[in-house]
């Protein structure tokens, strides 16, 4: 790690770093001569040669995604970047687009170069108001200075930025929600395929990134792809702005390559545990299943790590939790949430996690059983996999995992099923 | 009662709608300048709104009741919002909570009489790190604690 340069986030501590001026002396939009240089299809070689992955959640590879939309259809093709930011633990791309806007409109150039893009949209989240007036200021630079609008630095290439507010709806984090949002209707996440890289915003091929995924491209076209993949490890090269939440004495985020273990991170950059010892981590997002601490033990911040302990490295955000947490009181958090978000179309999600949540609360009032336990994981079973989109099965996940993992949590407050039937008959 | 919007406000939304292709897109966009300009989403602000992006009043109501950052009821001088999500809720969001609608006597969804501060416990702020935290009109506040938040509503109070 001792020659590791930041990427991400080198400007977020410099006076001044989302001007572009600062931006232009610390060697911004430098990427763009060897972009130019190139052609679009060179340049989706490059990036899938990188092996970058979406850092939205589903960890797609960006490359292949952009090799997916189809050329001289004779319709526009648009790039829209999520910058909607809802998944509950996340909070990092908040920052690249208050500290270094420019970053992230540098890697729209690539990406909208590499796909013949001439329109893009940034959709925040609405209440990202600050982001917003950052990201319209440095627009407006860039156009001034001939890095957006006509004819980008001689190179014969256009294209238009504009920044799309939403107001307030987890679910239009969801790709097709979002662009249905875009399009100025309710972010009602839309059956696929068609994908998107197909049929898109205003029916057009549309490719849909994560702020870090962009941000991470210039580099990429700078430095090539070699460069980025010997960072890191082999299945997740390059860098990551990783997060800390909850029980840790020192939250935060922090940039650094792929594949430290998850305990170290908690001990140097969390500077340890808060309130007591390790008792569970959601890795990256409300919806990847959650680890045990002894699950944890072995554990990198990697995108195959995650998966060989059967859970997501989502977002990169990892929220902690000490011995002293109550997981039935967490699950029942979460599932309020996935209940008051969920968009409604889909009688799965709608109806399950309406009724994962009135038995959680049936739960924490004493009231159930543990059978009922048994059937939260039912209901989990039949919201997996049925749906428009994977917001039901996301719900499923911790449901699961939780019950799963830390069933004591949920059985102290249950009356075990015989004393039920017991009750029951006296009753009458 | 019709309301209409300024004459600088129409032109800031046809420099809007131009950026999409669709007129209809600029709705989301119509309905933030309706709330700027008559500070919260009325019956008549939404027909102001669909004669403005040329879709009908309906249309309006479903988009503008999708979205919770739209107030479609008067909300106070300070909008209160809590985050309650997970994060949050492991460093004390509850307390946070209490303090407020102990101290307004407010519930979720409520504002106080002299319209001086509403409140609405809400997901997820992303800024998790800060926790709890909680946004008043645009501005975040984070690592309350209850006397910081106590003292918080003093001061806007005081404004
Ligand atoms: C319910 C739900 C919410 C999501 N929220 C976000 C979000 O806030 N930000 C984001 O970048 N991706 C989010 N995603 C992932 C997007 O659907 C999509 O995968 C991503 O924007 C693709 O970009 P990437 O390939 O660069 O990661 C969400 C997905 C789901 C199912
Ligand atoms: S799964 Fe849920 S959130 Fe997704 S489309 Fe269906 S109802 Fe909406
Ligand atoms: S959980 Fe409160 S800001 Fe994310």
């Amino acid at each position: 790690m001792s020659d590791f340069q930041p990427q991400l986030t080198k400007r977020f501590e410099t006076k001044d770093g989302h001007t572009l001026k600062v931006f232009l002396e610390t060697g911004g939009y430098a990427s763009l001569k060897n972009l130019f240089a190139k052609k679009p299809a060179e340049i989706i070689e490059e990036v899938k040669a990188s092996g970058l992955k979406g850092r939205g959640g589903a960890g797609f590879p960006a490359g292949m995604k952009w090799s997916f939309v189809p050329q001289n259809t004779g319709k526009a093709v648009y790039l829209v970047v999520n910058a909607d930011e809802g998944e509950p633990g996340t909070f990092t791309d908040r920052f690249s687009m208050l500290y270094d806007p420019h970053l992230l409109l540098e890697g729209i150039i690539c990406a909208s170069y590499a796909i013949n893009c001439h329109t893009s949209y940034i959709y925040v989240r609405g209440e990202f108001v600050e982001q917003i007036n950052r990201l319209n200021a440095a627009i407006e630079e860039a156009k001034k200075a001939n890095y957006l609008g006509k004819n980008i630095q001689g190179s014969g290439f256009d294209l238009e930025v504009y920044v799309h507010r939403g107001a307030g709806a987890y679910i239009c984090g969801e790709e097709t929600g979002l662009l249905e949002s875009l399009e100025g209707k309710k972010g009602q996440p839309r059956i696929k395929p068609p994908f998107p890289a197909i049929v898109g915003a205003f029916g057009c091929p549309t490719i849909v990134n994560n702020v870090k995924t962009l941000s991470s491209v210039p580099w990429i076209v700078e430095n090539g792809a070699a460069a980025y993949a010997a960072i890191g490890t082999k299945e997740s090269p390059g860098t990551h702005v990783f997060g800390l939440s909850g029980h840790v004495n020192q939250t935060g985020y922090w940039e650094m390559p792929f594949g430290l273990p998850m305990m170290e991170f908690i001990e140097k950059y969390g500077k340890g545990m808060k309130g007591g010892k390790l008792k569970a981590v959601i890795p990256g997002g409300s919806s990847c299943p959650v680890l045990t601490a002894q699950e944890c033990a072995d554990l990198t911040l990697s995108y195959e790590s995650m998966r060989d302990h059967k859970t997501m490295f989502g977002t990169g955000c990892a929220i902690i939790m000490n011995e002293h947490t109550d997981m039935a009181k967490i699950l029942k958090n979460l599932t309020h949430f996935y209940r008051d978000e969920s968009c409604g179309q889909c009688t799965p999600c709608r109806e399950g996690s309406a009724w994962e949540d009135r038995i959680m609360k049936k739960i924490l009032s004493g009231e159930a059983t543990t059978k009922e336990l048994d059937l939260m994981l039912e209901i989990a079973d039949n919201m997996e996999g049925k749906t428009i989109c994977v917001f039901s099965s996301a719900l499923a996940f911790p449901v699961r995992s939780f019950i799963k993992k830390f069933r004591e949590d949920f059985e102290k407050y249950c009356k075990p099923a015989s004393v039920a039937v017991l009750e029951k008959i006296t009753a009458n | 009662m019709a309301v209409t919007f300024k004459k600088e406000t129409v032109a800031e939304f046809e420099t809007i709608a131009a950026r999409y292709p669709v007129r209809r897109a600029a709705l989301l966009p119509a309905l933030w300048l309706a709330q700027k300009e008559f500070g919260w989403i009325s019956t008549d602000a939404m027909v102001a709104v669909s004669k403005l992006v040329g879709c009908s009043p309906a249309q309006v109501l479903e988009v503008a009741e999708f979205y919770t950052m739209y107030q479609k009821k008067k909300p106070g001088k300070y909008h209160l919002q809590v985050c309650q999500t997970i994060a949050c809720l492991l460093n004390g969001s509850e307390e946070i909570k209490k303090v407020i609608e102990q101290k307004l006597h407010l519930k979720p969804g409520e504002t106080t009489p002299d319209g001086q501060f509403s409140y609405q416990p809400v997901e997820c702020l992303a800024a998790c790190h800060k926790a709890p935290c909680m946004q008043v009109n645009d501005d975040y506040h984070e690592n309350l604690t209850p006397e910081s938040t106590e003292k918080l509503i003093d001061d806007l109070r005081k404004k």
